[in-house]
């Protein structure tokens, strides 16, 4: 079987090439990307004024299967995130149960090859679960195909677990992500620390919380030689600590989410609790900190954080609703609408920032746009306006922080191994 | 009327309703010394109670003031409420909604349970506390007495002492001042402070007794050790020593300066009892006041619609 995309726009700076071209795929792969290509037989798709991505991967995704599949499954998140743009998906572990053992990360790779659209990469858990008291299983759950580990959700407050964690990790090279929230310094705070709790008289979440763990896990990093990928940064003190780590050649990446990209703690007047997260969105020197950071290459990746809540747990009281966003249908539009289109970033920095960035930061298969490499390919159409409603998402949960924003661009096909997950904007089922 | 169709928060008021309400309320305080106090004012029309926090006075005081009114009190609290069967504010609010009540008074441990009502419900919403966040009909309770108290708001330097960040009154109360022409003060260790005290307006001050010959009123407030995640303060003993209102201090004070307190009171700690029972201390005015302040609320938010008439 074979296809031929006619006349896109093929952009991947690590294949050196930014034109518009045609490119074959056959039996999954690449084949060939030139001018006035054509093939004998096979589907001839014309995606003229789009724009080919190698296929974006988001590093930060809650399924929620097992256990709350009334929020999520594998399926859903799944279908999602091709909607969104998205080849692959790094699976967090905080399920239900957790995912500490190779037979839980077994569970969820079977559940993707089952019903997933687009690839499924487990995240393990670092503790047996999550609780931080003891290292779970994780030759165990590599063996399985765990690509790295995590406590997400809560972070490892013990500095001394944190650093045997680090020790055990650095022997199979497998980087640590980290979820930096000092529990101490939190306490039941739910906004960011200063003028919005203030404001609306909540329990204040401050910057430090986060930067003393930051700061705390780099030296840790630093002292272990482990690989260490930093969760959802928030703070500009983050920012500059990663910075400066970079400045001194450690191997440390990091990641942001579009909504503390493009939302500051102002929008929180109204006690909507779909902007209730965790961290909790910050100020707006917070938030331009973040986007330096994008623009100077500090921060490797954008990841979603996509995490899907019940529509009666998010309406209750907001200091009582759970943390969080979906984010795997939004983060593409919005970061076309507030980055791409006001010429922040080009399409070149986008492929680094949700594609290669991402899949080196947590050591991922790479693909490109080039002869050979697998055909895990987004296709976007940059003019193509979006509304997000609730009648939006293929996402079992609507708890978007972006409801009621007009969009614009989104992604038309996303090609997993050469197989259509979406096409012509719309989900293909399995 | 009123500018605001619900009692949220006092930035949603402006000066005129915050005098209009003070004013109402001197009418209310006469008919509260009659020896027969009530008024047929809002008979037929319907107010709830809703306390999903244990409260005493301000759940009183809301109650009498509905009931010398001639409104129909309903009182649903939280150990009576469906709440402990895990049903949802959203759900209860929309029950009372369903059962057609003109005015439902919420008290709720979490800030911004009354701007959830007002989502899912048509009937005027007052706030009775949320969480630490606001308690305007208490700052309005307070401007009253102080006015009857030195007559006059304007220009009034207000020492409002302890536990800022945890203190729903303080939050209230802070704002009000400022809309009134008087000048808050917050005075407290560190510990006690909220994020940004600049952004509502206050003068910040960590001694008390640096501050205290400059006030008109010491506003006193108890040290709410059940919200805070960590021990504060060192010990009651230390507090005491730093801001705790005695004789001694009130002796250094203004000669016309009142001492407030919201209550309840923790004598010893924060005010001893020689002050808590002396004629500058105006904790009972307070608790008068509030009654009639209360009826004032209500009968602008729910008078004009039904065409009763004031005192």
């Amino acid at each position: 079987m074979a296809l031929l995309l006619k006349n896109g726009r093929v952009i991947d700076p690590v294949a050196g090439i930014d034109e518009v071209a045609d490119i074959i795929i056959r039996d999954g792969v690449i084949v060939e990307i030139g001018k006035d290509l054509s093939i004998p037989k096979g589907e001839t798709l014309d995606i003229s004024e789009k724009v080919v991505l190698p296929g974006l991967v988001d590093v930060h995704t809650h399924l929620r299967e097992p256990g709350r599949e009334d929020k999520e499954t594998v399926a859903s998140g799944t279908a999602a995130a091709a909607h969104g743009g998205f080849t692959a998906v790094c699976a967090m572990p905080n399920t239900s149960p957790i995912c500490d053992t190779g037979s839980k990360v077994r569970f969820l790779v079977e559940r993707a090859a089952e019903e997933g659209v687009v690839r499924v990469y487990p995240i393990g858990a670092v503790t047996k679960g999550q609780d931080g008291a003891a290292l779970a299983e994780i030759a165990d759950m590599m063996a399985e195909g765990a690509v790295a580990f995590s406590d997400d959700g809560r972070g490892i407050q013990d500095a001394g677990l944190t650093r045997i964690a680090m020790d055990y990790l650095k022997a199979f090279d497998a980087p640590l992500i980290s979820h930096c929230e000092d529990e101490s310094l939190v306490g039941h705070g739910v906004v960011n620390e200063g003028v919005i709790s203030t404001r609306l008289g909540m329990p204040g979440w401050p910057a430090a919380a986060e930067e003393v763990m930051v700061a705390r896990d780099i030296r840790l990093a630093e002292l272990t030689g482990c690989r260490l990928h930093l969760a959802h940064l928030s703070t500009a003190g983050s920012v500059a600590l990663v910075r400066e780590a970079k400045s001194r050649g450690l191997r440390i990446t990091c990641e942001v989410t579009p909504h503390h990209l493009f939302l500051d703690e102002d929008v929180l007047i109204g006690y909507d609790t779909n902007l209730k997260m965790n961290p909790p969105l910050r100020s707006a020197q917070d938030r331009e900190a973040l986007v330096g950071g994008l623009l100077d290459g500090t921060v490797d990746c954008i990841a979603t954080d996509h995490a899907p809540h019940a529509a009666h747990e998010k309406e209750l009281e907001f200091e009582l609703a759970p943390f969080g966003t979906t984010g795997l249908e939004t983060a593409l539009s919005l970061v076309n609408t507030h980055l791409v289109a006001t010429e922040k970033l080009t399409w070149a920095d986008v492929a680094q920032l949700m594609c290669h960035g991402p899949r080196a930061a947590l050591g991922l298969p790479e693909v490109s746009l080039q002869a050979g490499s697998v055909a895990d390919i987004t296709i976007v159409d940059p003019e193509a306006r979006v509304e997000v409603t609730k009648d939006w998402f293929m996402s079992k949960s609507r708890n978007s922080a972006f409801l009621g924003n007009k969009l614009l661009g989104k992604a038309s096909e996303v090609l997993v191994g050469g197989y259509f997950a979406l096409k012509n904007g719309k989900v293909v089922a399995r | 009327m009123l500018s605001c169709k619900h009692i949220m928060t006092v930035s949603d008021m402006t000066p005129d309703d915050i005098t209009m309400i003070l004013d109402t309320a001197d009418s209310f305080t006469e008919v509260n010394e009659r020896r027969i106090k009530k008024l047929p004012t809002l008979r037929g029309r319907t107010v709830v109670n809703l306390f999903l926090e244990p409260s005493t006075r301000t759940r009183m005081s809301f109650e009498i003031a509905a009931k010398r009114l001639s409104a129909d009190g309903i009182n649903f609290t939280a150990s009576s409420s469906a709440t402990v069967k895990g049903e949802s504010l959203r759900d209860t609010a929309k029950t009372l909604s369903a059962m057609a009540c003109d005015l439902v008074v919420v008290r709720h441990k979490y800030a911004g349970a009354p701007q959830m009502l007002t989502e899912c419900m048509d009937a005027h919403i007052v706030n009775g506390g949320d969480g630490v966040h606001e308690h305007p009909t208490q700052a309005l309770l307070d401007l009253y007495t102080m006015r009857r108290t030195l007559g006059h708001l304007e220009g009034l330097r207000v020492g409002i002492v302890g536990d800022i960040c945890h203190s729903r009154v303080a939050g209230s109360l802070v704002p009000a001042l400022r809309m009134v022409g008087a000048t808050p003060v917050i005075i407290g260790p560190p510990t006690l402070m909220p994020a940004r005290p600049d952004v509502l307006g206050a003068e910040v001050v960590y001694s008390l007794d640096d501050a205290l010959p400059t006030l008109d009123v010491i506003y006193m407030l108890r040290v709410q050790f059940e919200r805070a995640d960590a021990m504060p303060i060192p010990s009651n003993r230390e507090y005491a020593k730093l801001y705790g209102m005695n004789a001694k201090r009130l002796a250094a004070a203004k000669p016309e300066a009142i001492i407030m307190h919201p209550g309840p009171m923790n004598r010893g700690v924060e005010i001893s009892s020689d002050v808590a029972d002396s004629p500058r201390c105006v904790v009972l005015d307070q608790v008068n006041a509030g009654v009639a302040v209360r009826m004032a609320v209500m009968y602008l938010l729910l008078g004009g619609e039904g065409g009763g008439t004031a005192a």
